[in-house]
């Protein structure tokens, strides 16, 4: 069975425990103002063109975005790096993109994943039907489980979908008992304020233990070059990377409430 | 620190280096007698260290604790004329050259002119081995095919290893005497060199003996006329120190340490080895001292850890011996490369880190200099935490300590064929060369320049900047009809040039054991003295010599591109490769631009580019490994470039990897500048292809931002990757933390970054004393931001 990845990073230590290998699916039901990798988004192979710099002369390349791979491709890939997740305690992330909106494809590569015996991510935005998530509960160790806006239409404003769908599977997902951490990118004038900080508290309160991890994800301004390339607009092309200070004082408030933050994954 | 420490480390930092001809007259001087014509050689060379150690000046800086220098004072550099000879357009050089100049003032000018180069004019073993080596060894030589380290600096390239902290010099001597009285003249036909031998050692101790006193009386006279009280007992009890050692056995840490520094001086003032000699395992040495001296009163933490401070400055005082013609030009890096061995294993297996292992590395931490360089000797036994700390060390940018995979090293040495317990006390020296210190003489003796063996490959045999024929004739390239016949053709040509450096090197070590023995070092190194037999002669207990590979990513990666594009995707012919080549990519533009970004490159876990590392890495070992040497030694390999991947880069035209003619190589095993794109786990596992236990020492370099070093949990994870590299056999690896930031406004502003320090390749050096070359280079070499 095929799917589309559109990037296998080796060496990832921000996305889970220890040294990981991250595999990015192509293709997301959302579109984030603030999105670091607008060629994820679209479900299909995509060409744009690249400058390619050589001792000062330019070439103009073309380069497509999205490959379609068989699970075991992919699997030979990440196994090379097994030595590292070994002595690390790391093992595989799957990120987007959105895993789960290839849903067969994901939940083989998993199944072949935990047969080798590797610690397992899901980097998830939880904007899938519910079936797709829990059918990976038996094979996933660890989700990583995007939070970006609590209120509803701002949420509709800024990723292009509501956050309905997403709140309810977070809430059954925490009913499973597996281990979550509840991934918040921190975008300057978005999200960035204490009213969103308020009603992010006031919804992850009543899980209580259940939902007490946090990464903040600082907003880069980083991807504009991207987004040129693939001919996209870029919304956010004006707005400054959150200073380092802003984010400790949400970290430290956060803490000061019983969560255990973390800045970056 | 304490003050004392912060003036001689600002003395230290502040010196500036010169020449001295303070030993080059001494030398002239005893030679200048004739007693060369009445004595065998050993016993000459023996008196001659006895008259420099005689008459050379004492120095004692205010303050210091350890006394000593090499030259007469802190970075007065002397020469060894008997060895090579400085011609006065040499000291020109080297007073005016940009990186690491040594002033030359006109008396050293002077001397030399009249009485230095007159006098060893045609006598020096430079100009004996340049004599000697057959044309087709200077050929090879010219053509950039491989470097001689014996050329200007005598063999050496050995580590002590607990010998002097048991013994004293007057121990040895006994041990000499003891020797003597059992040779069997009537059986044995070497007695009568024995006996020389024997002599000889037997002078060189008692002149370091001799050489400590008159040290002990200076310090006395100085005390006598101090007034302040606390360092007149302080002098006191340095003479009273410089009485007992090194004539007898050390009793406590400060004994230990000035007696080390006493026979570092004498090993280093008797001729000038390769790599400075250095004390190796010092946690190892020094802890039954510390422990003692604690539990006695005698010292505290904090008055140890300014001992050895102080310890530390003594090193970083002596720069290397400069070197003569078109290499004083060349060589702009010059530390003595003293490599301390911390953590590791005991002899018995057991986990050697100890309390004393993580005060040096406060004391490294601290200290901040470029000499002496230190590594740590990470085993599977070593605790997590001792990673870690060092870790701690190596992020704040200054490129010590590195890592070494202690069980890699006991492999390697025991398959060369030694006891396993000697294997556990030895360690790496130099840039990364396994050694068993205390009982081998591992002599390097040239870089090898691989990549070149494959352009003369592609030209068959001719060199077509020195216009000669360097290599054999393999075959017109053109003809080659598959990739395995080029290969044939390239390992022909690889047998035939290292066998042209390994009979030159036959001849080399003859000739330093017939002209130039050194007496002092033999007697530190087991078993020499048992033996009857010189160090420079193979009277070590183990003997190897060492040709060091260079430029693995460069040839793998223009193998694996001649493959992809000449005999399988056939974008190109052979005359037509050739025919860039020759043009280094000028109107081919297009094809480079395929070289370099889509073609498969060593460094990125890809086996089709790493089969070809693993292919030429055998042949290189086939051709070189077992080979024996002239004094009953074994030529082996390891993979290391120090600088030399600049200059064999220099002597290079353009590669089919798409590198120009002339840029340096790959450095140690090390993925090209640029080459390697999927992150460090993929490098690491591309270097772990080669067989590292078939080899003395590979050398690998890993270059961090800064923020990969943020924080427990990313100290944790590369804890875990320099784990999983050593898992995997990996003998050696370094990490430059530095932002290319950092490094441009370092080029552009030398002025703001003095202390810069940058991991060069297997050593530490200023970043300003880099050429602009080297300079770029490490900007160049990926760095590894946070994803």
């Amino acid at each position: 069975m095929k799917g589309l990845v559109f990037d296998i990073r080796k060496f990832t230590v921000h996305d889970g425990p220890g040294i990981r290998c991250t595999v990015f699916f192509k293709g997301c039901p959302m579109s984030c103002r603030w999105c670091h990798n607008p060629e994820s988004q679209s479900g299909l192979p995509e060409t744009s063109t690249k400058a390619v710099s050589l001792d000062g002369r330019i070439f103009t390349e073309e380069e497509t975005a999205g490959t379609w791979m068989e699970v075991d491709d992919i699997l030979e890939e990440v196994a090379r790096d097994r030595v590292f997740y070994d002595e690390s305690g790391g093992g595989i992330t799957i990120s987007g993109g959105e895993p789960a909106g290839q849903p067969e494809f994901l939940l083989s590569m998993l199944k072949e994943l935990k047969t080798m015996g590797l610690h397992t991510a899901l980097d998830t935005c939880g904007h899938t039907e519910w079936k797709n998530i829990v059918a990976t509960m038996d094979y996933i160790d660890l989700y990583l489980y995007d939070l970006k806006i609590i209120d509803e239409g701002l949420h509709l404003k800024y990723t292009g979908v509501s956050n309905k769908l997403i709140l309810e599977n977070l809430k059954k997902l925490a009913g499973l008992g597996k281990k979550i951490i509840v991934r918040v990118p921190v975008v300057p004038g978005i999200n960035d304020d204490d009213e969103s900080f308020r009603a992010l508290y006031l919804y992850l309160e009543p899980f209580g233990k259940a939902l007490n991890e946090i990464n903040l994800l600082p907003y880069h301004a980083a991807a504009e070059n991207k987004y040129k390339r693939f001919g996209k607009e870029n919304l956010m092309k004006d707005i400054k990377s959150l200073p380092k200070e802003a984010l400790i004082k949400r970290m430290e408030e956060l803490e000061s409430l019983g969560y255990v933050v973390r800045i970056g994954g | 620190m304490t003050d004392r420490i912060k003036r001689l480390r600002e003395q230290s930092l502040n010196a500036v280096n010169c020449i001295s001809a303070e030993r080059a007259v001494l030398i002239t001087e005893f030679y200048e007698t004739g007693i060369d014509r009445q004595v065998s050689v050993p016993v000459c060379r023996a008196m001659a260290l006895d008259y420099i150690l005689s008459h050379k000046s004492i120095c004692i800086n205010p303050g210091e604790l350890i006394v000593g220098e090499r030259g007469p004072s802190p970075k007065a550099c002397p020469t060894y004329p008997e060895i090579c000879l400085h011609s006065l357009e040499d000291l020109e050089i080297l007073d005016t050259r940009k990186k690491v100049s040594f002033k030359v003032d006109d008396e050293v000018r002077k001397v030399y002119a009249d009485r230095i180069i007159p006098f060893w004019t045609g006598h020096s073993n430079r100009e004996r081995i340049m004599n000697a080596l057959p044309s087709e060894w200077l050929a090879a030589y010219r053509a950039g095919v491989f470097t001689e380290f014996q050329e200007q600096r005598a063999p050496g390239h050995t580590v002590l290893g607990s010998k002097i902290y048991r013994l004293g010099m007057n121990d040895l001597m006994k041990q000499v005497r003891e020797e003597i009285t059992k040779l069997d003249f009537l059986g044995d036909a070497f007695a009568f060199e024995k006996r020389e031998e024997l002599k000889a050692m037997e002078i060189a101790a008692n002149a370091l003996v001799k050489f400590a006193e008159r040290y002990a009386m200076e310090l006395e006279s100085l005390a006598n006329e101090e007034n302040d009280e606390s360092r007149k007992s302080e002098l006191l009890n340095m003479a009273a120190i410089s009485r007992h050692v090194p004539a007898d056995a050390p009793r406590t840490l400060h004994e230990a340490l000035q007696y080390y520094w006493f026979v570092h001086l004498a090993v280093i003032t008797e001729l000038n080895p390769w790599d400075s000699f250095n004390p190796g395992r010092l946690d190892q040495h020094l802890l039954p001292f510390f422990r003692k001296d604690i539990q006695e009163g005698l010292i505290t933490r904090d008055t140890a850890v300014e001992l050895l401070q102080n310890f530390w400055i003594k090193f970083n005082n002596h720069p290397a011996p400069p070197k003569v013609g078109v290499t004083a030009l060349e060589s702009n890096t010059y530390t003595d490369f003293c490599l301390i061995n911390l953590g590791g294993v005991k002899p018995d297996g057991s986990d050697a880190v100890n309390e004393l292992t993580y005060i040096l590395l406060d004391v490294i931490e601290e200290m901040r200099l470029l000499q002496p360089s230190s590594m740590v000797q990470v085993s599977k036994k070593n605790p997590e935490n001792f990673i870690r700390r060092t870790l701690q060390i190596t992020k704040t940018g200054f490129g010590q300590p590195s890592f070494f995979n202690t069980d890699a090293i006991i492999q390697e040495l025991v398959r060369q064929g030694k006891q396993l317990e000697d294997a556990r006390n030895g360690g790496a020296s130099g840039c990364v060369e396994a050694g068993a210190f205390g009982t081998e003489a591992y002599i390097l003796s040239g870089y090898f320049n691989l990549a070149k063996v494959l352009e003369l490959t592609l030209n068959n045999g001719f060199d077509k900047r020195t216009n000669k024929q360097a290599g054999m004739r393999t075959g017109d390239p053109e003809l080659f009809i598959s990739f395995e016949e080029l290969m044939n053709a390239f390992e022909q040509q690889l047998q035939y040039l290292t066998a042209v450096k390994m009979r030159g090197n036959n001849m080399i070590h003859r000739i330093f054991a017939d002209f130039m023995p050194v007496p002092f070092l033999s007697l530190l190194i087991d078993d020499c003295i048992t033996n009857g037999r010189d160090y420079n002669a193979g009277g070590a207990r183990y003997n190897t010599t060492y040709i060091q590979g260079v430029g693995l990513g460069s040839l793998t990666d223009s193998l694996t591109a001649i493959k992809y594009h000449v005999f399988e995707k056939k974008t190109i012919s052979m005359s037509g490769l050739l025919k860039a080549l020759a043009a280094d990519f000028e109107n081919f533009e297009e094809f480079r631009k395929e070289l370099v970004y889509h073609t498969p490159k060593y460094g990125n876990d890809d086996d089709y580019a790493d089969d070809q590392a693993r292919l030429v890495f055998r042949m290189f070992f086939d051709a070189v490994d077992g080979r024996p040497t002239s004094i009953g030694g074994i030529h082996r390999i390891n993979m290391l470039p120090t600088t030399s991947h600049v200059y064999f880069g220099s002597v290079i035209g353009a590669l089919p990897d798409g590198r120009k003619a002339k840029q340096p190589l790959s450095e140690g095993i090390s993925p090209f500048q640029g080459a390697d794109h999927k992150g460090p786990t993929a490098v690491l596992k591309s270097a772990s292809k080669i067989d590292h236990l078939l080899t003395g020492g590979t050398l690998l370099n890993q270059k961090f931002a800064p923020s990969f070093f943020e924080g427990d949990e990313a100290i944790n994870k590369l804890t875990s990757l320099i784990r999983a590299y050593f898992r995997m056999d990996g003998h050696h690896i370094q990490f430059n933390v530095v932002s290319a930031e950092t490094l441009k406004d370092a080029q552009k502003y030398p002025e703001k970054h003095r202390d810069l320090i940058v991991r060069v390749a297997g050593y530490s050096d200023y970043f300003n004393d880099l050429g602009e070359d080297l300079q770029n280079e490490i900007i160049r070499r990926t760095e590894h931001e946070g994803f």
